[in-house]
């Protein structure tokens, strides 16, 4: 059966860069080699190179952020409703990019890749990566596709730390910036809720420290590190709204199973999450969050000022990266006389907003990247 | 085009960066970019009148007059436009400082509360004004400070603020006599007395 035209198949493919002897130099100074890269593109690079658009995706996500792997897949990508033929991100007009994070268990270089020096898989083995070594590989990805300035990079939580990493490490190479519920740093609060995370992980006596390959995966430790995070991307609104305090079966069964439906949802979440994701990459990638801090002179170097262009996007009730966050970036916008469009937008959903507010998101992003691309034609005219 | 935009573009010099304090739906920034090349940025609290104006291609702020100076630099925009927003914020004074701060000077834009309608509907009808540049029943109004034509001459008088040049509109043109009777509403050009480039 072909599969009908609105479900375009698009495959995941790969690069490798950073072969030993070179390696990639690290934030920490470590070097790592070689490193691979998972990555999808959409839509074509036109003859100008000026119509990229490099979408970051957030902590769990991948490289697929639209269409379909496989004529049967029951889901698309994870921000379809926003990248596609006739999306706010257009494929028809953009060269979409998305790549898997540097550290990620989606196809790109991570704790559970083989390590070339001894042959086997990384575990802890692996260096500590940063926000700013991820976007140092995209950057390498960039050259390779032969886009030597991207129109836009957009995301939203660490997608939207990358898009920032972007304008801080490379301004000339960036037209323009959409970081959307995203911070300079992260607070106290978010690394606390983030430790928590990899205590549970790290608690897990399966974990091993990090050498559970090959046997029973530490499973309770992430799918409990997982619950919480749930619970820190909703609203007490949005849970209010979707569970209430509605039973699974009509009475309670005085002992600890799952009578509500929220607990259910969590338990079924935090089960899913352990098939899809590997442990240690969660333990990386929360640290790399943790450390990434673009506060102060590092956004825009000392007194520096940039020609990107900024929208920047966060939602009244999340509270994981509340709007003060947000507003951090937007006074920095301001001190350095950046262009910039700012919208707060009125969400019941906390911090999963951005990836459930498509209509608004839309109409921000859509015009806004069409006024990038006639500010682009125009100078490369 | 409406006349108080017209009036306004007038005003301001080609090319120069221009910060729009209560920029609606951008219409006037739009124009600006257009007609006058100038570079600018607007201000606003309305999240509807956002999505209106980054589909126009304006950039724009979303906050708060009074917030949404603060941060800006000394002296960073040539032309702060404040077109019927300064009656809608309690504290005048300060956000006229702060647009002063940030900008070498400020055109701003106000409805008249003395105009002859004004006065006939207080005085014979005993009813709260709703005219052409006052539309709002009182109990609807977003405006929280009602200024005449002279009360604003008055205060920047006393506030060290200079009036480079008034114009003074009508419903259909421009008024030349008895402003603070017969305009409904005034265009100010101003700017602080106190260098701040001294």
């Amino acid at each position: 059966m072909t599969p009908p035209k609105e479900r375009p198949i698009v495959m995941t493919q790969y690069f490798t860069f950073a072969e030993p002897p070179d390696g990639l130099l690290l934030e920490s100074g470590r070097t790592l080699g070689p490193v691979t890269l998972a990555y999808e593109t959409y839509g074509r690079l036109n003859w100008k190179k000026n119509n990229a658009v490099l979408v970051c995706h957030a902590f769990s996500g991948n490289a697929h952020v639209s269409g379909y792997n496989q004529p049967d897949d029951k889901t698309p990508g994870w921000w379809d409703d926003m990248v596609g033929p006739g999306k706010a991100i257009d494929t028809d007009k953009y060269f979409v990019v998305c790549s898997n994070i540097l550290g990620g268990c989606g196809g790109s270089t991570g704790p559970s890749s083989v390590n070339p020096a001894t042959g086997k898989l990384y575990g802890l083995e692996f260096p500590m990566v940063t926000v700013r070594d991820m976007v140092e590989a995209q950057r390498r990805l960039a050259d390779h596709l032969g886009i030597h300035k991207l129109l836009a990079v957009t995301g939203g939580s660490m997608g939207g730390m990358q898009a920032l990493q972007w304008v801080a490490s490379y301004p000339d190479r960036v037209r323009s910036a959409i970081p959307i519920s995203t911070a300079l740093k992260h607070s106290p609060q978010q690394i606390a809720l983030d430790e928590v995370g990899r205590q549970a992980v790290m608690a897990d006596t399966d974990w091993h420290l990090g050498n559970y390959y090959g046997r029973k995966l530490p499973e309770k430790g992430l799918a409990l590190a997982r619950m919480i995070g749930h619970i820190t991307y909703m609203s007490d609104r949005s849970m209010e709204e979707k569970f209430s305090r509605r039973l699974k079966d009509e009475k309670y069964s005085f002992s600890f199973a799952t009578d509500f439906e929220v607990e259910g949802y969590l338990r079924y979440r935090g089960d899913n999450f352990v098939k899809r994701f590997d442990a240690n990459s969660y333990l990386y990638i929360t640290k790399a969050m943790d450390y990434f801090d673009l506060s102060g002179d590092r956004l825009f170097g000392d007194g520096r000022t940039v020609k990107t262009r900024f929208l920047v996007i966060a939602f009244h009730s999340d509270w994981l990266y509340p709007l003060y966050q947000s507003r951090e970036i937007v006074t920095l916008l301001k001190m350095r006389g950046v262009d910039a469009t700012t919208c707060e937008i009125q969400s019941t959903y906390g911090h999963d907003a951005f990836l459930l507010e498509i209509d608004e998101e839309s109409r921000l992003i859509r015009h806004f990247l069409a006024k990038t691309q006639d500010l682009a034609n125009r100078e490369d005219a | 085009m409406r006349l108080d935009h017209r009036t306004i573009v007038d005003l301001i010099d080609s090319g120069s960066r221009i910060l729009d304090l209560g920029c609606g739906d951008g219409e006037l920034l739009s124009r600006l970019a257009e007609g006058k090349g100038v570079r600018g940025q607007g201000v606003e609290i309305s999240e509807q009148a956002i999505y209106k104006c980054v589909e126009k291609g304006v950039s724009v702020f979303h906050s708060d007059i009074a917030s949404g100076l603060s941060g800006f630099p000394d002296q960073s925009f040539d032309f702060a436009i404040l077109n019927q927003s300064l009656q809608e914020v309690r504290n005048i004074g300060f956000v006229l400082d702060e647009a002063l701060r940030v900008c070498r000077r400020a055109v701003v834009g106000l409805p008249n509360f003395a105009h002859v309608r004004a006065r006939w509907s207080l005085f014979f009808r005993g009813r709260a004004p709703v005219t052409p540049s006052l539309p709002y029943d009182w109990s609807e109004s977003p405006n929280v400070r009602f200024m005449s034509m002279a009360d604003f001459r008055n205060f920047c008088r006393n506030r060290g603020i200079r009036i480079l040049r008034a114009k003074y509109l009508g419903v259909h043109g421009r008024v030349s006599f008895w402003p603070n009777l017969f305009a409904s509403n005034g265009i100010f050009l101003i700017e602080s007395e106190t260098r701040w480039d001294a």
